[in-house]
């Protein structure tokens, strides 16, 4: 495992490229949650040509649905959904500038091919740490599509919430050079 | 005959969501815990350590394991010599479910139409299955199934002569195919047999098996066995992120088939394999 480097958000583009595939990060500052749901109204408004409901440039969006909170608690369990149903709906933001998704799983050639073209990497988060992951979330408001519930876009405010370099913005996949120096074992 | 009040199922599954949402069933834990030492990518022996801490922490605070808490999937034995009092026992299931999401803090992840995905908003309807069996008693067993792992799973109309291979074959290609997806180390199910649905049934069943406990059959632990090996020899590894431990267990389950069919239902279930069994 590589030394753990301490990220703010939002991205610079500086950031991004200094981002390798295989960097264990810590990030700290704002993002966006966004699902299947919210994605399908941001691509909605895109194609409608209305503004939409958050600031995407150098933004992060990290698929996640999150569980209730309990009273006195800033958020329920929190950890990230599978990535790979939000490609279809990935490219028009990211030519709008978003910079960072944090979700797990594969992504689509397109999207690896967006992100190369745009300048934007992929973290993943681990997939059912939701628990541990809700501890560095310091923040949470609701900012559109409050009617979705879980599947709302809320702004978080996180400190030193862990993530791991997937894919970097020169396209190098971390899921399939680790795969293959493991197979057969 | 024995009477029972539909109104203690009610408490019972209530009490059963919160508690496997909350805290990682023992058979899991434990064999997450063994499979660390084992894993040889120091990054999947770290997510496995970290997997373990927010367990421990989920328990501690007595908060979900994972954001996803599930649909509800039940298999319902109900002995023939109960008598059932104070409404209907599907109602009384899904009140159960509705009353633990609620009180928990668990998310409702249901949605009704599948077109026009409406939440529910209460997590239910679950997906109950029956089955009448001798006796006085009724026996719960459920699991809250995470959609993560269960879009991986596959099926496939396998010809007889594809035998034992093709079975083999067809398993290790829906974990390859399915990546990290699932959120590895998983716990796989296949059902073997019967019916299209009979198979999904069966394989479903079969995750609700505890890790360690084998099928009672020995050709059947054989191909468990096999099954495990095969697909740690994948290189996915925790998160897909590279290793040997991609598969936590296998379990299989097998029904009689017809002369022209060999159906295959993998069901793949994520390390938070939540289950549990209650006997009233």
């Amino acid at each position: 495992m590589s030394e753990i480097k301490r990220i703010n958000l939002p991205l610079t583009d500086e950031v991004v490229r200094s981002l390798k595939a295989g960097d264990n990060v810590l990030l700290s500052g704002e993002l966006y949650t966004g699902r299947d749901a919210a994605h399908k109204r941001l691509i909605e408004a895109i194609d409608a040509n209305q503004a939409l409901p958050l600031p995407i440039e150098h933004q992060t969006i990290y698929y996640v649905g999150p569980a209730p909170a309990k009273p006195g608690e800033v958020i329920g369990s929190a950890g990230p959904t599978t990535s790979y149903r939000m490609d279809d709906l990935t490219l028009p933001l990211l030519e709008r500038g978003l910079k960072g998704m944090i979700g797990k799983g594969e992504r689509a050639e397109k999207v690896i091919e967006g992100m190369k073209k745009y300048g934007a990497v992929y973290f993943a988060a681990i997939g059912g740490a939701g628990a541990l992951i809700a501890s560095t979330i310091i923040k949470k408001e609701v900012i559109a599509y409050e009617d979705l519930g879980a599947e709302a876009i809320h702004r978080l405010v996180v400190k030193d919430f862990p993530a791991i370099v997937v894919i970097d913005s020169e396209g190098n996949n971390l899921y399939r050079t680790e795969r293959e120096k493991y197979k057969g074992e | 005959m024995r009477t029972i009040d539909v109104g203690d199922v009610i408490e019972i599954v209530a009490e059963m969501v919160k508690e496997i949402n909350y805290h990682l069933p023992e058979d899991v834990y434990h064999r997450l815990e063994a499979m660390g030492p084992l894993e040889s990518s120091l990054t999947g022996k770290h997510i496995l350590r970290e997997l373990l801490k927010n367990a421990d922490l989920a328990s501690q605070k007595e908060v979900p394991i994972c954001q996803d808490t599930g649909m509800v999937v039940a298999f319902v034995e109900v002995g023939q010599e109960v008598k059932l009092e104070g409404g209907l026992l599907t109602d009384a299931i899904n009140a159960g479910v509705r009353k633990g999401y609620e009180e928990g803090f668990l998310r409702k992840s249901v949605v009704g139409n599948p077109l026009e995905r409406v939440n529910t908003k209460d997590n239910t309807p679950a997906i109950i299955y029956y089955d009448l069996v001798e006796g006085d008693q009724i026996k719960i067993e459920l699991g809250a199934k995470g959609f993560g792992s269960e879009n991986m799973s596959r099926s496939k109309m396998l010809k007889p002569s594809d035998g034992r291979a093709g079975v083999i074959d067809f398993v290790k290609e829906t974990v390859s195919l399915a990546g990290p997806n699932p959120c590895p180390p998983i716990v796989v199910g296949v059902g073997i047999g019967g019916t299209l649905d009979k198979a999904a049934q069966i394989a479903k069943k079969a995750l609700l098996r505890p890790i360690g406990q084998h099928h009672s059959e020995a050709s059947v632990i054989l191909l468990e066995e096999e099954l495990l090996e095969g697909i740690n020899k994948l290189g996915i590894g925790p998160q897909g992120l590279g290793g040997n431990t991609t598969a936590l267990w296998v379990n299989v389950e097998m029904y009689p088939t017809h002369i022209a069919g060999l159906p295959v239902v993998v069901n793949i279930n994520c390390h938070a394999s939540r289950h549990a069994k209650r006997v009233i």
